[in-house]
This record gives structure tokens, sequence and C-alpha cells, in this order.
């Protein structure tokens, strides 16, 4: 075996116990800061996979996306809101273990039963490596365009339904209770929050 | 195009199989060479900058700064970092002493991780990564996790509030300099820093990409200042609002990680400015152009360790006088309110960097010699 086998070997064993002992950590961990921040570990380690299946281009688009982005956001909400209070005890909590726990058992018996029986040879030509980037953007402006575009209206619809439900004092009705808004931020509306105190 | 120049790790390589070493060997010795330097000069850039602020802010101040530790008190940055060494390391009781250690190095290795892809010259560089400038961008996004650590670990509502700030602030000057980013990478068609230096070499400082993207130049260094959270924008650390944000409670050599984390960030933000704008490792006049009128073969070894020092000297050159116009605009500009902070962001600088890119594309299609068609 030489050095760049073995060294990929560690690599991608050591990233695979990350992964696994990671995501079992965010589903076990009582502490959701905790189980956010494994969450985190969890995206870059698989991010290092991608690395090691010479896609660089979608590695850092991961780290980007998943770590940068989604990751960041769930904990600015944990910690927008949390107030580090133990949370009220859950009725017959041991069954709802055990249930879930068979869930899961099942699903990987399951996902263990796909992978032992796929043939996972793929014909098909050889990886591109660093012309990834260049190829997966002719993709995404050709046969995969139209899948894009839908994505991104719909992304666009997610973003002005978010600003509507953060900005309803620039409404004259409240937009899910359709009753009338409060008149005081309408009459306010462009003045800063923070100046009017006094009055 | 520009000649192969150097190739230390060819050399060292040859010379190492001459020995007797297997070519796998002779790449694993190579490998942790590069790397060390690399740190070793991020290290010394920060204690480099660390005494540059000190001088300047005392000249904008009318006093003297150190002066006693070294000539000029260029030993007095040394003296600090020492100082901060061996420091009591003091973990609050009621910390989360786990993620309050953990979060300063989240901090600190996404940027040291950053100098992989900063060239000095056409081979002179750690790695030249296809994902190229892409790979900052990506790395640059972790930093706010570890500033959210260390912010919720402090159990200090100080610390949360300015980790929060910083990672807000994080995240929205990081949309318009990606798109700033991307206007370049249009025009250079390739991630690669090498080749977005290469691109501007062909005719010395006129093909520099600052005349072509004067306003991309101006978003980026604006965005970049806060990223590094320097003064006009040093709103996570605000000390009369916050204490000093998510570093309050940190003492020794973990609070000297913030600081390093710092000032890497803007020796490398300065670094990755002079590459993207002003031409990297590119001498004002062509090299190739100075050796043809001195009549020597570009070649030959002499001149190619002379443009080698040469794009180390101007890359630092560069980087320098950008921490140097940092650090100036640092003691001369008050900090914005966090509201003005945002609106800048979201409202002029994001719009801005949408319209610069379009009409970098349109530029593109119409004139495409002079915008890398």
């Amino acid at each position: 075996m030489t050095i760049a086998t073995t060294t990929e070997l560690i690599c991608f064993l050591v990233l695979s116990a990350v992964v696994v002992i990671g995501a079992l950590g965010v589903v076990l961990l009582s502490n959701i800061v905790y189980s956010a921040f494994l969450l985190g570990g969890v995206f870059t380690a698989v991010a290092g996979l991608y690395l090691l299946l010479n896609a660089s281009f979608v590695a850092m688009a991961q780290i980007l996306v998943y770590v940068g982005a989604i990751n960041v956001l769930i904990l600015f909400a944990i910690m927008l809101v949390n107030k580090r209070e133990d949370l009220k005890a859950i009725a017959n909590l041991t069954t709802r273990r055990a249930v879930s726990a068979g869930v899961c058992a099942g699903l990987l018996a399951l996902l263990v039963r796909v992978v032992v029986t796929t043939p996972w040879s793929l014909p098909g030509p050889p990886a591109v490596g660093e012309e990834a980037t260049a190829r997966i953007g002719e993709h995404l402006f050709t046969d995969y365009l139209l899948p894009f575009e839908v994505a991104s209206v719909l992304l666009l619809m997610a973003m002005i339904g978010a600003i509507v439900l953060a900005r309803r004092d620039v409404l004259a009705t409240d937009v899910v209770t359709g009753e009338v808004a409060d008149q005081g931020l309408i009459e306010k509306a462009r003045t800063p929050l923070l100046m009017n105190r006094a009055e | 195009m520009v000649s192969p120049g150097l190739d230390l790790e060819l050399s060292f390589s040859q010379a190492l199989q001459g020995f007797g070493f297997s070519p796998e060997v002779a790449r694993l010795l190579w490998l942790p060479l590069p790397m060390l330097l690399v740190l070793v000069a991020a290290v010394v850039g920060v204690l480099v900058s660390v005494w540059l602020e000190r001088k300047i802010s005392a000249a904008v101040q009318q006093r003297i700064g150190p002066e006693y530790a070294g000539a000029l008190g260029v030993l007095q940055p040394l003296a600090d970092g020492l100082k901060l060494l061996v420091k009591e390391d003091i973990i609050p009781a009621r910390a989360d002493s786990l993620l309050f250690t953990l979060g300063p190095v989240l901090v600190v290795v996404p940027v040291i991780i950053s100098w992989l892809i900063i060239p000095f010259g056409q081979n002179l560089l750690i790695s030249n990564v296809g994902v190229g400038i892409f790979l900052w961008i990506s790395f640059s996004s972790i930093q706010p996790i570890g500033l959210l650590m260390s912010g919720y670990a402090s159990n200090n509502k100080y610390s949360l509030l300015g980790g929060l700030r910083a990672a807000a602030q994080s995240i929205s000057y990081e949309i318009p300099l990606a798109l700033a980013v991307l206007a370049i990478v249009m025009m250079s068609n390739s991630l690669s820093t090498v080749d977005i230096v290469g691109q501007q070499t062909g005719a010395g400082i006129l093909s520099w990409n600052i005349w072509r993207q004067p306003v991309g130049f101006l978003i980026f260094w604006i965005c970049a200042l806060a990223e590094c959270e320097r003064l006009p924008f040093d709103l996570p650390e605000a000390e009369e609002e916050l204490v000093a944000g998510y570093q309050t409670e940190y003492a020794g050599m973990k609070f000297a990680l913030f600081y390093l984390a710092g000032y890497i960030n803007l020796v490398l933000s300065a670094v990755l400015v002079s590459v993207l704008y002003l031409g990297g490792w590119g001498f004002p006049i062509p090299v190739e152009w100075l050796a043809g009128w001195l009549n020597q073969p570009i070649d030959a070894p002499v001149v190619q360790v002379i443009t080698g020092t040469v794009g180390i000297v101007m890359t630092v050159l560069k980087a320098y006088l950008l921490v140097f116009v940092a650090i100036l605009l640092r003691w001369t500009t008050p900090r914005v309110r966090i509201d003005q902070l945002l609106d800048l962001g979201w409202k002029f600088l994001l719009p801005l960097s949408l319209v610069n890119l379009l009409v970098t594309a349109a530029l593109k299609l119409a004139f495409p010699v002079a915008f890398g068609g």
C-alpha cells in the first residue's frame, strides 16, 4: 500500500467516525446547544468526505451553505430564545424512547440492506477533479436550467414571505389574523425605534 | 502567458531523490515545509501589524508610542505576546469550560487555513487548489460559529450579545463580499488565485483589476474591514456598550488567540485585496519587459530568483500599504451604530454589488478583449 492510499484510508476512517459519533451526539444529547454545535461538526466532516472524493467545489459549497449559513441560523435561533431551563418531564418517556429506537433501528437495517445489495461501482466517465466547477456550471445552465430556476423562484417566495411576516407594521391588516393592525406602528412606521423613547 | 518560473518543490524533490529517497517520501518531507513557513510568516505579519498599530496610533494622537523595547519599540509586540502567554488562564466558574476553550480555536483555525491559497509568485504558494478564492469565502463563514460559541460559553450577557452581533455582522457583509469576488472571477474565468493574478500581469500596473473594478474594490475593502471587525465596524466589541463583547471573560492565551485571529485576518484580507485588485505579486512594470530591455533571458536562474524575490516583496508591500490604510481608518473614524451598519450592508452594499456584477457581465459580453471574454 502506498503512502497516498494509506493517508486516504486514515482520513476516511477518522471522518466517518466523526460523522457517526457526531450525528449520534446531535440526536442523543439533552443540551440543545451542544447538539447544534455538533451538527456543525458533522457538516464539516461530510465536507471532508467530499474532499476525499475529489469534489472540492461541492465540499466548499457544503461548508459555506450548511456550516456557514444553516448552522449559524440554527445557533442564532437557539441563543435568542434559550433560557437555560430544564424541560418539563414528558409522560411515558421510556416507552416513547423505546418506540423511536425501534423505528430508527428498522431504518438502519433497511439502509444497511440497500448498501449491501446495491452494486456501487458505477461505469460512466472518470471523475473530472478540478474541472468540476466549470462542469457544474454548464449543467446548471443547460439541462438542469428548469429545476435551477424553479428552486430560485421558490427561494424568492420564501424570502418575500419572511419579509411580510417580519414587517407587519407596514400592512393595514394583520396577515395572520386578518384584523386591523396596530395603528401606532403604522403611523410611526418611518421613524426609527431608537429615537422616540421620550414621547 | 507567464513563464513557469521557480518551482521549489520540484528542485527539492529532485535533490532528495538524488539522495535515494522515493518521490512519495520526498513529497511527504516537502509538505510540512511551506505550511510551517506560511505559519511563521503569518505570525510575524501579526507582530509587524501590532507594532504598526501602536506606532501609527501614537503618531495620530501626537504621542511617541513604544520606544524602549528594541529600536523604535519593534520588540514591544513580542513583549505583549510573552505577557499574554504567561498570564493565568482563567475559566469563569459558571462558564461552559469545553465550549469556552473550543471557541477561540474555532476562530483562529479557519483564518490560518485560508493562507493555503495566498500566492507570492507563480509557484510560491502552499497549494494551487482549483476552488481557490472560494475556499477563503467558505472558511471565513466558519468564524461566526466560534464567536457564537465563545459568547454563549462565557455565561455573560455582554459576551452573548457581542457574539450575536459579530455573527450577524459577519453574515451580512459576507454576501456583498462574495458578489464582489464573483465579478473578479467572472473576468478571470477561474477561481484560482494564481490565475486571477496571472490575468492581471499582461501590461503591469495598467492591467490591474482596480481599473476595471473600482466599485468592486471599494465594496470588497469595506466588507473586508467589517469582517475583520476593524474600527468603523467594531460593534461586536464596542466597549462603551458591551464591555468587550464576546471576549469579555477571556484572559491569557485564549484572549491572545482572538487578538491573533483578528490581526491574521487583517493581513490576510489586505493580501487578498492586493491579489484580487492590485496585481498580486506583479511589479508595476512587468518583469519580463525589464529582462527584455536588459537583454537577459527570462528563464536564466538569476532572473528567476530576482523575479521570485520581487514577487514576494511586491505582495508584502501592497498588503502592508493596505494594512496602513486600515490602521489610519481605525484611528480617525468614529464607530457606526448597529442600525447604520445593517443599513449600509443590506440596503447599500448588497444592491450596489449586484449592479456591479450585472455591469461586469454586460461589459464582458460587450468588450471581451478588455474584460476577459
